[in-house]
């Protein structure tokens, strides 16, 4: 069992037996989640398991029908939405606009819950800015229009936009979606390489494995595993889960999932 | 060149990098600000000096700084009664009202395409226009309320009637920003039916030329109340929206990114669409239905300065009013003596112009 709270003591971002209903049916039921400070936790699960659903209840833009998402020990219901904005930053699974954006514009986003009306940025948001910029990797492109970027390149936008906000707790929802290989990889390293708790939905397995703290897999809106990745990804669990045949090897500690085809 | 402003930078605070890509020092930034404020300021007073000398009357600049002087206070002035009525009577109302009803016109139209994502959203999207129109013709044609209640004051009843309309209908299908278009759209085909139905039934062709006239968007009646009501309004109005710029820049990916960078997405709605809904009635019931400024003025403004709403919603108003002036300047004086609605003339304008910013739009993309 890894520490659930911090060196201040802070539990960060629960999730306690959270349900929610979509067009009366149960897309979620009674689900745990309590991400270790400054850990990775990778959510697995088919198409409808319910991952994106938790994911916007933790993030406070839906609220559970039943159950509690706390920050800090305090239910997300009854905080500020600014304030939940200040210490939880998002990132859609593929984000578009028509609006006319450079990067620097997309990564000023992430100030909005900083700023107080009528007034101009201050030096400490546009610093926040530069470091989003910096650790992305895009100081050189601030000036670049949104609409001329591939979507790899929008995706690291995206996730610099999240780290000006300057958050504690990071979700995103499959952002690797829609990328080839390499921006895959890249966006993960960056994405696990950063001090805050991340929370991440996932379809790739082996990506989840090597580079997941803790994976939670969801069926049918139900934990049905969680704990490491060696431990959670088994031939057994692939099988009930996702109806698929396959063969796991751990070399290096990580394990290794290869597919050997559907079980019907 | 010694005393730039980087130079004063206090000490034990970081000094912004010269080579910044981002952004110039603040106090450039600052002096900057200021000097388009200024450039800006200049460039309207300009306008309505200039475009109050253009007409039948022959009037110079110089008498209209000397009326204006005269009738603040600020000393005599040696032009005639007569010149002095047509200035500070007829040309200063019209072009002052034409000034604030683009600017009203080009702010409500930013903030409702950024609000509702959709670049044809304008103004009258809300049904206010065509509310606007009913309220009047039932005034008008009707005689409902037996003389006691005005033109503008129907209109803006029948504006308010009919956004509240839509406020309802719209949240009664979800309150989805294409449910507002959409019953917003209803709500237009709707008054715009009763309109033409009262019209149809009702008016004899004296009247009928008179609503139409006002329908179409005209200027024509402007008086110094109708200035000062529509100029306090914007003024709340423009305050209001600057206020929730961020939180517009915010709705860029949508109600649900904006949701989750912290922004109450139904109460910024409901305020935003009611502050716009207010300004416009406030602008139809005196000025009718000016259609394009809204649409167009906005897409301009964005051309010039970019999406951000705290420097794009003074440079649209701005722009809205300066493109008015001129377009009423036109509307008055090209058939003279008839008077072309200015409306009419808003679109044969700003459909090309719109076409135009259209085309270069797509080529940056």
């Amino acid at each position: 069992m890894t520490a659930t709270t911090d060196a201040r003591g802070n539990q960060g971002l629960r999730a306690e037996r959270v349900s929610r209903t979509a067009d009366g049916r149960l897309v979620l039921d009674g689900v745990d989640l309590a991400p270790a400070p400054g850990s990775t936790v990778g959510l697995l699960g088919p198409n409808g398991s319910g991952k994106s659903t938790l994911l916007r209840l933790l993030a406070g833009v839906l609220a559970p029908a039943s159950g509690v998402v706390t920050l800090d020990g305090d239910p997300l219901a009854g905080l500020n939405r600014r304030d939940v904005a200040r210490r939880i930053a998002v990132v859609e699974q593929q984000a578009d606009t028509q609006v006319e954006l450079t990067v620097l514009d997309v990564v000023r986003l992430g100030r909005v819950p900083h700023r107080r009306a009528w007034t101009p940025a201050s030096a400490h948001d546009e610093r926040a800015v530069q470091e989003a910029l910096e650790r992305t990797g895009l100081t050189d492109r601030a000036r670049q229009s949104w609409h001329t970027l591939s979507g790899g390149e929008r995706q690291r936008v995206q996730i610099a936009r999240a780290l000006a906000q300057e958050p504690r707790e990071l979700l995103l929802d499959e952002p690797t979606n829609h990328l080839d290989i390499q921006h895959q990889l890249e966006l993960l390293n960056l994405v696990t390489d950063l001090p805050v708790t991340t929370v991440i939905a996932l379809h790739d397995l082996n990506l989840a494995a090597l580079y997941c703290d803790e994976l939670v897999v969801l069926r049918a809106g139900r934990v049905v595993a969680r704990g490491e990745p060696r431990e959670v990804l088994t031939e057994e669990l692939i099988a009930e889960v996702y109806g698929v045949r396959a063969t796991v090897t751990c070399p290096e500690g990580r394990p290794h999932v290869r597919y050997l085809g559907t079980l019907s | 060149m010694t005393a730039r402003p980087t130079a004063r930078t206090p000490a034990g605070t970081e000094p912004e990098p010269a080579t910044s890509p981002v952004r110039p020092a603040r106090g450039v930034r600052t002096a900057r600000r200021l000097l388009l404020v200024v450039a800006a300021a200049a460039l309207l007073g300009a306008s309505v000096a200039g475009a109050i000398t253009i007409g039948p009357a022959d009037i110079r600049v110089g008498d209209v700084w000397s009326v204006v002087a005269a009738h603040l206070g600020w000393g005599s002035t040696d032009v005639s009664p007569i010149r002095d009525g047509i200035v500070w009577e007829l040309r200063l109302p019209r072009t002052l009202l034409a000034a604030v009803c683009g600017a009203g016109l080009a702010v409500c139209g930013a903030v409702m395409q950024s609000l509702l994502r959709n670049p044809l959203a304008d103004p009258f999207v809300l049904g206010v226009s065509s509310g606007a129109s009913t309220g009047a013709v039932v005034v008008v044609v009707l005689g409902i309320g037996g003389g006691a209640v005005s033109l503008p004051a129907g209109a803006f009843v029948g504006a308010l009637l009919s956004f509240a309309l839509v406020l309802l209908l719209s949240h009664s299908l979800g309150g989805s920003t294409d449910r507002v278009v959409l019953s917003g759209v209803a709500a237009m085909q709707l008054f715009s039916a009763l309109t033409s139905f009262v019209v149809m039934t009702a008016a004899d062709a004296e009247t009928t030329r008179g609503v139409l006239f006002w329908l179409l968007g005209s200027l024509g009646g402007a008086g110094w109340t109708d200035v000062w009501a529509c100029l306090a309004v914007l003024v709340v109005a423009l305050a209001v929206c600057l206020g929730y710029a961020r939180t517009l820049d915010a709705f860029a990916f949508g109600q649900d990114a904006a949701a989750a960078l912290g922004v109450s997405v139904a109460r910024t709605r409901l305020v935003l669409l009611c502050v716009t809904a207010l300004l416009t009635a406030a602008l139809v019931a005196s000025a009718g239905a000016i259609g394009f400024v809204g649409l167009v003025l906005p897409h301009a403004a964005r051309a010039l300065v970019g999406p951000g709403h705290a420097r794009l919603l003074p440079v649209a108003a701005l722009a809205g009013a300066v493109f008015l002036v001129w377009v009423d300047t036109l509307a008055r004086t090209v058939l003279d003596p008839q008077e072309v609605p200015v409306g009419v003339v808003t679109s044969l304008i700003g459909v090309p112009a719109f076409v135009l910013v259209l085309y270069r739009t797509r080529r940056a993309g």
